[in-house]
């Protein structure tokens, strides 16, 4: 294992998110603070509680889950891409490192951002609401699990894009309507049937469920299915990784 | 001694169905300065690019110091380093740390007194701070030499070091190239200026078509293939050239106003000085003389016309 590369990478992306600051950090706890002032404030006046919990705090895990699967896929995706971009990829593919101290490197990075914004988001909502964890260390387990799964998604990505169009369309476009639809705002149990069926189908549903579980004991789904989830979907990834591996997928042919 | 690159029947074909390189094998010995030499789209970046891991071989093989670059990708990867053709850098990194990060890649602990030392001879020392944005071209092509050398690489691989750089730089880098060898690194370096590979090669390859038309000592191709050529102005033309003159092939050129002789400048007796002899008795008055000796570019310019 080469240590020293993988610390190399690992680092490099870090100092990036150093310059980046700003944008990295301040621009995520202002757009969550909006969340709550208009959500929690204006829509939490008319829906006083759900399951017992009140509005605002409902909403935190899933607007936690929101800038971490945001975050993870961004960093994740730019990471790997912008060497392409540039063409400094050359230097990652002609160094002395295997597919998964890549890996390692730009994974890890991008997820222990996402994580430091997630804790900052969750810190922000303490100002807001009032908050307990009622099972920390489950919650510590879906939010690394979900950091990392979702930042290995953006390498993927990144991976995948030939332009910033292809980088910035699954972010975009499609996590979006699955972390709105998802249950972050509101119990699927207040869907009509059919539109809880629907619900099930989104992946993204149970990440919210589990970790809002972890907090309040309350899920959509059972939190056990939450984490079988997680874990599926990252074997998917995980499988798709070594085939890239084995191949050299867009980055040696 | 065994070779410490060998490649073996290389055969790259893309996606798109263009085959880069045909089947090329070429050896090439430690502490050696290989110039490959051809035209663009010969293949020589793909060459380069497949002994150094960042593009896959369709079949064939390369050993770097008795491993294969792909299955024994860390031996081999670890002892190279490679200047790419593109001015590739992270345009927000200062100086320090982008070559302090390649060190890293290669798998070496930190070492500033070495990064700080290649920093100094490449005249980098004081931009050491600055962003490789706020740099110029050759700064930053200086950068990425710095880069390459960041690991203590025994092999440099150099693609068209010197493309768009001014004069000064570039006899700059020749001294680079010098001093690395002086230090036993093998250095190939991939160039189409001629001349490039005229003053630091020992050996020239030149590759066109994705073939190796030829891989000689410079000296003994410059011997095989090089002429010399006597031009010799007469004060008043001639139309016949007088008898006596016949054993040296002349030519007559310009209206007879320049006789041209083709000798073997490597022989021992060129026959020079009977063919002026000749002349004088001729009654011819010379009014200038000169030589000139065929360069690679000519050899080149003939090798790639001749296959084409």
């Amino acid at each position: 294992m080469n240590f020293e590369a993988v610390k190399a990478i690992y680092l490099f992306e870090m100092a990036r998110t150093r310059r980046t600051l700003l944008q990295s950090v301040v621009s995520p706890v202002i757009s969550t603070s909006l969340y709550f002032i208009v959500f929690g404030a204006a829509v939490g006046s008319r829906i006083q509680e759900i399951d017992g919990v009140s509005y605002g705090a409902f909403i935190t895990p899933g607007l936690i889950m929101l800038t971490l699967l945001t975050q993870c896929i961004g960093n994740g995706s730019f990471g790997i891409y912008f060497p392409k971009f540039t063409g400094t990829i050359y230097e990652i593919l002609s160094s002395p490192i295997s597919m998964t101290e890549i890996v390692l490197g730009y994974v890890g990075a991008a997820a222990t951002k996402g994580m430091l914004v997630g804790l900052i988001i969750l810190a922000t909502a303490a100002l807001f609401v009032d908050l307990s964890i009622a099972h920390p260390f489950v919650m510590l387990v879906f939010f690394v699990l979900t950091a990392v799964t979702f930042s290995l998604f953006g390498f993927l990505i990144g991976i995948w894009a030939k332009d910033f169009e292809q980088l910035n369309l699954i972010p975009m476009l499609v996590i979006p309507p699955l972390v709105f639809l998802g249950g972050s705002f509101y119990s699927v149990s207040m869907l009509p049937p059919f539109w809880q069926a629907v619900s099930h189908a989104n992946p993204v549903l149970y990440l919210i469920s589990g970790f809002r579980w972890s907090f309040f004991e309350i899920s959509d789904v059972n939190p056990l299915v939450s984490f079988g989830i997680i874990i599926a979907f990252l074997g998917v990834l995980m499988g798709l990784l070594v085939w890239i591996f084995r191949t050299g997928y867009r980055l040696r042919n | 001694m065994a070779p410490i690159v060998s490649v073996s029947h290389l055969v790259k074909t893309y996606g798109s169905g263009f085959q880069a390189l045909k089947g090329v094998s070429l050896d090439i010995e430690e502490g050696e300065i290989l110039a490959l030499l051809g035209p663009n789209g010969a293949g020589k970046t793909t060459l380069i690019s497949i002994i150094c891991g960042i593009v896959n071989p369709s079949s064939g093989t390369v050993l770097v110091n008795g491993h294969d670059v792909v299955k024994d990708f860390r031996a081999t990867r670890a002892i190279i380093g490679l200047v790419p053709q593109e001015l590739t850098t992270d345009q927000f990194e200062t100086v320090w740390n982008t070559v302090s990060f390649s060190r890293g890649l290669h798998g070496k602990k930190a070492n500033p007194a070495h990064i700080e030392k290649v920093l100094r001879d490449l005249s980098l020392w004081d931009k050491k701070d600055n962003m490789l944005r706020e740099l110029s071209g050759g700064m930053k092509r200086r950068v990425l030499i710095a880069k390459a050398l960041s690991h203590e690489p025994r092999i440099l691989f150099l693609d068209e070091p010197t493309a768009g750089v001014d004069v000064n730089l570039r006899k700059d880098m020749w001294k680079v190239v010098q001093t690395l060898r002086e230090g036993g690194v093998t250095i190939i370096l991939t160039t189409h200026y001629i001349e490039e590979a005229e003053e630091i090669a020992d050996r020239v390859g030149v590759i066109n078509g994705g073939e190796i038309l030829l891989i000689e000592e410079k000296s003994a191709l410059m011997k095989t293939l090089g002429r010399k050529q006597l031009r010799i102005e007469l004060a008043e033309p001639v139309t016949v050239l007088p008898q006596g003159l016949e054993p040296y092939q002349l030519k007559l050129e310009e209206d007879g106003g320049r006789l041209i002789y083709d000798y073997d400048a490597s022989g021992g007796r060129t026959g020079i000085t009977t063919l002026l002899a000749a002349i004088a008795e001729a009654g011819l008055r010379i009014k200038d003389i000169s030589t000139r000796q065929s360069t690679l570019e000519d050899i080149f310019v003939e090798l790639v016309e001749k296959r084409a």
